[in-house]
This record gives C-alpha cells, structure tokens and sequence, in this order.
C-alpha cells in the first residue's frame, strides 16, 4: 500500500474528501457580529429554550448537526460516525446533544481545536475507506465555559485587554466520499507546544507557538510558501495571538501575508461587541468556517485555504496547580471544488 | 518551536510587547469614584440610621446590611456585574463587592441542586475570605491577649 | 464635610485594589482576602482606628472594614471573658455580615436565575 504520509506531520489524502453539507448556529452575540446573515440558525437569548446553559450548548449541537446532514442531502442513518467533541468536562455538551441520532460516535478532545480534530480523523476515516460519510464538528457556549473555567456570570469582575470571548454555538459540517462541495485534500497534525505561558486571561499567547508549529511542519513537509493559499486560518489566537505567529513565523524565515487571518478576528467586531482580544472557543473556528469560509469556498473566492484551529490544552485544576498551558494545532487543507 | 528555557525568556519578552497593558490610570480613575460613591452612599445611611440612637456598633452592622441587601438585588438582576466591568476595584473592594461574591455562585450553581449547587458553591470566592480573616483576627486576639 | 471625607477615603482604597488588579493580575477573590487581613492587622495594630475617625463610612465600607471589626471585636472580647475570646471575637463581630449575606444570597438564588452577559 501507497503510504500517504508526506514528511514528518503532514499526510495527503490519496482522493479528495467532499464536504457535502455544513450547519452552524450560534447565540444572539454572534448573531449581531459581523457574520451575521451567515449562520443557519441564530438562538434568541443565550439560553436557547433550555433550562441550563449546558443543555443550551447540546441543543446548538443536535441542531447544528442536523442541519449540516439535511444540507449534504442525506440522512442521519447514512452518516457512518459522529466526531464531535466540546469545552465541558467529559465533552457532555456533545454526548447529550447527539445521544438521541444513534450513530457511532468517537468523542473528541482538543480544546478549541477540535473542529480541524475532527475534520482530520473524519477525512481519515472517509479516505482509508471506513466510512463513506462522517459527521464532525464542535462546540461551546460562552456562559457554560464561564461557569466551568472562570467566573459566575454575575461576579463583578474586570476582563483584561488581553482576554478573549468564548463563542457560542455549534458548526458541524459532513464529509462524504461522494458528492457536491469544497475538498480536504491534506492535513497536517501538531504536536503539543508548550512555551511556558501561565496566564488564563491571555490564551492567544499560550496557543500561538502550537500555530506555528502547525505552520512550520506544512511548509517544510509540503514545500510551500504561505502564499500558496489564497487564505490561512487560525482559529481563536485573536488579536495578540496572531500578531505573535506573524513575528514567529518572521523567525523561522515565513513572511505571513495579508491571506493571513484568524476566525476569532473575524467573528466579533472588537470595538461594538467589547471582545477585547477576540473571540474564542471550540465553535469559534467551528461556525466561522462552517458559515463565512464555506461560503466563499462553494462560491470558489477562495480557491485553495489552509484552516488551523487552535486549542488550549488547561483545566482549571492544572491553572491552579501553576502548570503551563500547553496548545496544540489542527491543519487542514481545503480546495475549492466548483465545476 | 524549540522548547527550550531561553526561546521560552524570549517568548514570554515577545508576549508582554504584544500584549496591551490594561489602561491602569482610567482604571484607578474609575475605582476612585465608584469606591467613593459607595461608601458616600455607606455615609448618608449610616448618618440617617444614627437618628435612631442603636450605638455605634448596631449602626454600622445595620449600615451594612443595607448594603449587603443592596449589592443582593443588583446582583440578582445582573446590575452589579455590569458594573464591575466598568468600575473594578471600585466594586470589588466595597462590602458591596463581598456581599456579590457570595451571591454571583449561589446564583449561577441552582442548577445543580439547592445543597450541592448553591449552598457548597456559595462561598466559592469569599470562602476564603472568611477562613483567612479569622485566621488573621485569631493572630490579633493572641498577640493582644499576651502582649496588649 | 464628612461625605467629602468618606468619598476620599473609600475611593483611595479602592484605587490601590485596582492598581494590585492590573499590576499583579490578582484575581478579585485574592484582593477581598488580602483587603480583609490587611484591614485585620492595621486594627490589630491600632493604625485603622485613625483611618476610620477620619475617614468614616469611607473607612467601614471597604473590606478593609470587615477586618478592622474583626480585629477590634476580638479585641473586646479578650477584654471581657479573657482567653475564649480570642475564639470568639472575630466571629462574633462577623456574624451579622456573614449572615446577610447567606440570607440575601440564599433568596436572591430562590428568585433570580442566571444572566447572560
């Protein structure tokens, strides 16, 4: 058998795997944003119905991934797995949002990286033939993730400049062997970088180098330049996260151009939304690229785009026992697909 | 990335020029007058409260209550946390700011029951508050009582 | 005279809480505990009776305040039953704050729910 694997992180699929159907819905903030108009769905009030923002998160989740799978024209039946992970302890956002579809389901978890997570091993599993469609996607709930990692809601506490806002909502999207749509054609794996960033409220520093190393790894393994694509991605470094891969990359010899953005930039407008560094969390990346970057990718004004979401790999426990916040990095390679 | 001890000094020197300090004198401006305002509103009530004539010790505990009262009906409606945003110190360091801590969690943890969630979460924040303060009292009765 | 007073006391405090915030990066549980004890010692040590002559409501108010009364109720205490009160002043002198605020919170959780930011 061919190996598929192209230098030391990165692997190229031998066919190209379709995404066929993408569903993103968010909270009201998001839906103010400037993507506005772009989502499928936008819940009225934080709470979306429910009675607890851990079971709001799972009905941005069950809907979401109904949504994507109607869109790709199939059913849940046929969809062979579910990838899908969340910011909640044990991913109960996920479990209790899927538990009903009764598809085979791997877990994930890669902090906020877990959209490019998911969409590598889904890509994976559809190319090594186990699967012929796969469900994969992501999610968190700024409320939720308040609670679990910082602070009541209705603490009267000071957000530093450097913080970032979690994203609420869930993007899902499905990959297929057979259909319509834009192609994963290659995905380059991170690893664990750890450069000793300590501080909760400035995690754009503590997952920049994780980027980098993503970055580094698909150049060198693939023999590009960053200009190849016409738009690379980070998924919720912000403001000041993505200033620091730009310097970095500078240090590794990569000028970082203008095709160089990152989605927790593009989801929130800074100055009215009060996001300070930008937004963040697993559906940051998630619902941007299932929404705004999908979009263009159907459309073919983005032609070739190298999408890397980014996590934070902490926990409370791990803070409070003054360890590091180590960050990790999913690439992932679309084309466009318009004939 | 290498992760070594000098590539992390530099790092760690590259994330402070990247990162906005917080705007610390409109900070302290603001604190300044929240904080005052406060405890001007702490003023009027304990100068309205002396008419009754409970001593000095009643109306400052009644002068708190007050407040404590206060701070629970705008935490409640989700005032008081917008105006730490805006305010900090100046509402983190009243009684006021103590008496949110303590509501803030028994709030946002009833959905996990009213023994586990709101009363175990209640003291989340000002839990230690209470331990580290009558420790510290305890440190003064000692030293009073043996020295004073 | 004495709002003037209050204002600048209470609003001096205040701002050294916000400057140990975005020096030190304290989160605000830390600054309630260090203002508490700090407030306890400078009782303890007599310093605090003049801030409070002075300054009032401007004094109490601040969790600063809450440690004075700690400091100056076991104080009292020891004066009046010896060596229990050492045990039992700061407590003692605590008991109404601490319980308005388990009242308070307790009946605000009943009614409210949590908010959205």
């Amino acid at each position: 058998m061919k190996n598929k694997k192209i230098g030391t992180q990165t692997v190229r699929l031998s066919k190209p795997v379709i995404i066929t159907g993408v569903g993103a819905v968010v909270g009201p903030k998001e839906g103010e944003g400037p993507l506005a108009g772009l989502f499928d769905k936008v819940a009225e009030d934080a709470l979306y119905g429910e009675d607890s923002w851990e079971k709001a998160e799972s009905k941005f989740v069950t809907e979401a991934l109904q949504i994507a799978v109607e869109k790709s024209g199939r059913k849940m039946e046929d969809m062979d797995y579910i990838l899908c992970g969340d910011l909640l302890n044990q991913c109960t956002g996920t479990t209790f949002g899927i538990k009903d579809f009764k598809v085979p389901y791997f877990g994930l978890f890669g902090a906020c990286s877990t959209m490019g997570e998911s969409m590598s091993l889904g890509a994976m599993l559809v190319d090594g033939d186990f699967a012929n469609n796969v469900v994969v996607g992501a999610s968190s709930h700024f409320c939720a993730a308040e609670k679990q990692f910082r602070f009541p809601l209705a603490l009267g506490t000071q957000r530093p400049p450097s913080a970032t806002w979690t994203v609420t909502g869930d993007g899902s999207a499905v990959l297929s062997k057979e259909g319509k749509g834009p192609v994963i054609t290659e995905i380059t794996t991170g690893k664990i970088i750890d450069m000793g960033v300590t501080d909760t409220m400035n995690m754009g520093a503590a997952m920049a180098p994780a980027a980098v190393n993503v970055l580094t790894a698909h150049f060198k393994d693939t023999g590009r330049q960053p200009s190849y694509y016409d738009v690379i991605a980070t998924g919720d470094l912000g403001y000041i996260g993505k200033q620091l891969v730009i310097e970095l990359m500078a240090k590794e010899g990569y000028e970082m151009g203008e095709n160089f953005t990152d989605c927790g930039i593009e989801i929130f407008d800074k100055e009215s939304q009060d996001t300070h560094a930008g937004g963040s969390g697993c559906a940051c990346s998630a619902v941007t690229f299932t929404s705004y970057f999908y979009k263009k990718l159907m459309e073919g004004t983005i032609g070739r785009m190298l999408f890397i979401p980014t996590g934070a790999l902490m926990s409370p426990t791990t803070s409070q026992q003054g360890s590091t916040i180590p960050g990790i990095a999913h690439g992932v390679v679309i084309e466009s697909r318009t004939e | 990335m290498e992760e070594t001890t000098q590539a992390k000094q530099a790092y760690d020197k590259m994330v402070k020029e990247a990162s906005p300090d917080s705007p610390i004198v409109l900070n302290c401006i603001k604190a300044f007058v929240s904080g005052g305002i406060i405890c001007v509103i702490g003023q009027l009530l304990r100068n309205y409260v002396e008419r009754f004539s409970l001593g000095e010790d009643n109306t400052a505990l009644l002068v708190s209550i007050l407040l404590i009262l206060a701070s629970a009906i705008l935490t409640g409606t989700g005032i008081y946390g917008k105006l730490g945003k805006y305010c900090g110190a100046g509402t983190i360091v009243p009684i006021t700011g103590f008496a949110n801590s303590v509501v803030s969690p028994a709030i946002e943890f009833k959905k996990e029951g009213l023994v586990f969630g709101m009363a175990a979460k209640m003291f989340l924040i000002a839990g230690p508050v209470i331990v580290y303060g009558t420790l510290t009292s305890m440190l003064v009765g000692i030293v009073y009582y043996f020295i004073g | 005279m004495e709002l003037v007073k209050a204002f600048l006391v209470g609003g001096l405090i205040c701002v050294v809480g916000q400057i140990l915030i975005d020096k030190t990066k304290l989160m605000s549980g830390r600054i309630l505990v260090l203002f508490v004890c700090l407030g306890c010692i400078l009782g303890g040590l007599g310093i605090y009776d003049a801030i409070e002559q002075f300054g009032g409501a401007g004094a109490t108010v601040p969790l600063t305040g809450f440690g004075y009364n700690l400091a100056k109720g076991v104080m009292e205490e020891v004066d009046t039953i010896g060596f229990l009160g050492i045990f039992t002043g700061g407590m003692k002198a605590a008991a109404g704050g601490i319980t308005a605020a388990v009242v308070f919170a307790f009946l605000t959780a009943l009614i409210c729910n949590p908010k959205e930011k």
